[in-house]
This record gives structure tokens, C-alpha cells and sequence, in this order.
């Protein structure tokens, strides 16, 4: 898997929501196309997990389908009451996994 | 010497109070820089969703290829062990106009070319390395590359001189019915720009986006590849990837949206 695109803001306020924002390139093979040349079904191929935990601790999670599109772009919210390393994680059928981490600075 | 002045300021002023009139019949200001004259980006047609997709650098898938484009550039290859950074440097200055300016006119091939031809010119007689194949994603990545190095320039491609031939030939295709819907590109995208082609509204088909992120291809797109799919959907029978019908008919079509600014890459339905 390629690597994963993530922003998150440069500091955040003590307890208040903020955006972090994930783009990943990939195929989402959806399982229900053919192979034009051969007529086979092409397997399903997809990013079937999101998760994203804060310090150690499950701060959100996501199950994905075949309809989501390729290069699925996800975005959520969270609080922070203390800095800490922001770990994301895309889990694809194979059971192949890519990780990111950013830094959440959080000032005042 | 002032009375030349003088009659030089009253025709500025006169042309600028005719501008202002001209701009005023068209929904002047409602699309900024995205409109010019009668000449909407297919920006303008898009929905608001696909819309921010492509305002938010970020959110924009296209950047993913602009970034992978970005590695290759300095990428050596070839026998010749070079990369492109080698003899262009730095793409953002080096590379700057060319989105704007290609199709251009090739002396030793006597006809024009555009970006990708361009790059795989480069790749076999520069690099010596093996040229990219049309639609493949290291053509589409170089090519969204280049092309967005001139992000935010009007559009400007030369027609006069040796070009005019070849500028004739892509209006001619452009006007020609073809298929077995008997359709021209004009028909869709210069009689009915604006109305409804079954649920899609049609735009004026400019080429200021290309490649394209297209959300129905899942990736970007090259403009031939357009091209393939529009020939296709009258029935007809879609020339090659980088063939000269398809070349001369960008030329025109860039030159339709003269003025446009590019904005590869560019998001659509």
C-alpha cells in the first residue's frame, strides 16, 4: 500500500474538536467487476479497516464496504486533553497494514 | 505630441467603458477567473460537491499523482542515466508555461505534439529509456505533474503559421458528424453546453483540467482518453491514443478555451 496522505492541525486547543483529514491511494477493488479480456471476475480487493488511536487509546473506527471509492479520503473529528502521537491505521483484505503517525501539539 | 496623448487616453477610456458593457451581458464575475468571455472551465458546470473536492489541495485525489509525478521527475533512468531534474531542474520554474502552451509544433517531426508526446520524446532520445505507455500511471502522474506546474495560467496555444493546418484540421473534426448517432463534438459541447445529456449536464468540453480526476474513472485521465470516450458514446469508432487526429483536435480545443486558467489537476464526475 502506498503511503498514506494525513493532516491534522499545528496545535489544538485543550479539549476542543479538530479536524484530522486521511487520503490513501488505492484500487478499492470491488469484487463485482469482470475482466473484459477473460470474463472473470476480478477479486475483491479493499481497504476493509480504518482505525486511528491517540496515545494508545481507540479514538475512532471504521469498517469499509466495496462501496466506498478509490483513494478513499477520510475525515474525522477528535479532542485532546494533552499532546501526544496520533496513530492511524489502513488494514486492507490481505491483512496487509500501513501506518501513520502525526503529532497532535496541544498548547493552552 | 499631446494631442496624440490626449486621443490615445479617450480611446483607452472608450475601450474600457466597452468592456465593462461587453462584460456586463454575461453573468460577469458570478465564476471569477473560471469564466472568460463566453468560455466557462467545466468547473462552472460541475456540483458544488465535486467542487470542493477539487478546491481542497488536500481532499483532491489528483495531488496523489502530482506527488508521485513529483518522484519521478528526479528519478535517473534510461542508459543515458538521466533523470528529467538533470536538464529541467527545478519543474516549477522550468516547467511553468508548458501546460498552457502544448500542442506545440515539432520542426523535425514537421507536425505538433503535446506533453506526452513531449515526455516520451525526452524518455527515448534524452534518456534512452523506454517511453511510457499512454495511460499508464507513470504517463499520468509526469504528465499531471508538469501540467500542474502551470496551474492557475491562461491557456494560450499558438495557432498562426506553421500550426494553421494543422489548427484547421482539429475545427474540421471538431464540426465533422461522425458515428452512428451522426454527432460532432459541437453538437453536445457548443450548440448545448449547459442542458442535459440523459442525468449529466454537459459542459463546454474544454481541455483547461486535463488530466482529469475523473470520480466515474476512479483516476486521472488523459484528454485522449476523453476524446476515446466521447468518439465512443456517438458510436463511433475512437482514433489511437496520441494519433495526429486526436493531437490536431487538442489544439483546437485548447484553443477554444483560450484564456481559461489550467487547473490540473482538475476534478469531474
Amino acid at each position: 500500500m502506498a503511503k498514506p496522505r494525513v493532516k491534522v492541525p499545528k496545535s489544538v486547543k485543550k479539549g476542543e474538536a479538530f479536524e484530522v483529514k486521511t487520503l490513501i491511494k488505492h484500487k478499492m477493488e470491488t469484487g463485482q467487476r469482470k475482466n473484459k479480456k477473460t470474463g472473470k471476475m476480478i477479486p475483491r480487493f479493499i481497504i476493509a479497516k480504518f482505525a486511528a488511536e491517540f496515545d494508545g487509546k481507540m479514538v475512532f473506527e471504521s469498517d469499509w464496504h466495496p462501496a466506498i471509492s478509490a483513494n478513499p479520503y477520510m475525515a474525522f473529528y477528535m479532542k485532546a486533553d494533552k499532546s501526544g502521537p496520533l496513530t492511524m491505521k489502513w488494514t486492507d483484505d490481505k491483512g496487509k497494514t500501513v501506518e501513520a503517525t502525526s503529532k497532535i501539539n496541544v498548547s493552552g | 505630441m499631446k494631442k496624440v496623448k490626449i486621443v490615445l487616453a479617450t480611446t483607452a477610456t472608450a475601450l474600457l467603458v466597452a468592456g465593462a458593457w461587453a462584460g456586463s451581458s454575461f453573468a460577469a464575475g458570478k465564476w471569477g477567473e473560471k469564466q472568460v468571455e463566453d468560455r466557462r472551465s467545466g468547473y462552472t458546470y460541475a456540483q458544488p460537491e465535486t467542487r470542493g473536492i477539487q478546491d481542497d489541495d488536500f481532499q483532491n485525489p489528483g495531488m496523489v499523482w502530482v506527488d508521485d509525478g513529483e518522484a519521478l521527475w528526479s528519478k535517473v533512468d534510461g542508459k543515458a542515466g538521466k533523470a528529467c531534474a538533470t536538464c529541467h531542474e527545478d519543474a516549477a520554474k522550468s516547467m511553468k508555461t508548458v501546460g498552457t502552451s502544448y500542442p506545440k509544433f515539432d520542426k523535425k517531426l514537421g507536425k505538433p505534439q503535446n506533453i506526452e508526446q513531449q515526455i516520451n520524446e525526452c524518455r527515448t532520445q534524452r534518456m534512452q529509456a523506454k517511453p511510457y505507455k499512454w495511460e499508464s500511471h507513470e504517463m499520468l502522474a509526469m504528465t499531471t505533474y508538469v501540467r500542474h506546474q502551470s496551474r492557475g495560467l491562461p491557456m494560450s496555444v499558438k495557432v498562426d503559421g506553421e500550426m494553421a493546418p494543422f489548427f484547421e484540421k482539429g475545427k474540421a473534426f471538431y464540426n465533422q458528424r461522425r458515428g452512428l448517432l451522426d454527432m460532432a463534438c459541437k453538437h453536445c459541447h457548443q450548440d448545448n453546453a449547459g442542458g442535459q445529456i440523459r442525468a449529466n449536464i454537459l459542459s463546454q468540453g474544454q481541455s483547461n483540467g486535463f488530466p482529469v480526476y475523473r470520480l466515474k474513472w476512479q483516476k486521472p485521465g488523459s484528454l485522449h482518453r476523453r476524446f476515446r470516450g466521447c468518439n465512443k458514446q456517438v458510436r463511433a469508432a475512437p482514433y489511437k491514443n496520441g494519433s495526429d487526429e486526436y493531437v490536431n483536435l487538442e489544439l483546437f480545443v485548447n484553443w477554444r478555451g483560450r484564456g481559461l486558467p489550467v487547473e490540473t489537476p482538475a476534478v469531474r464526475n
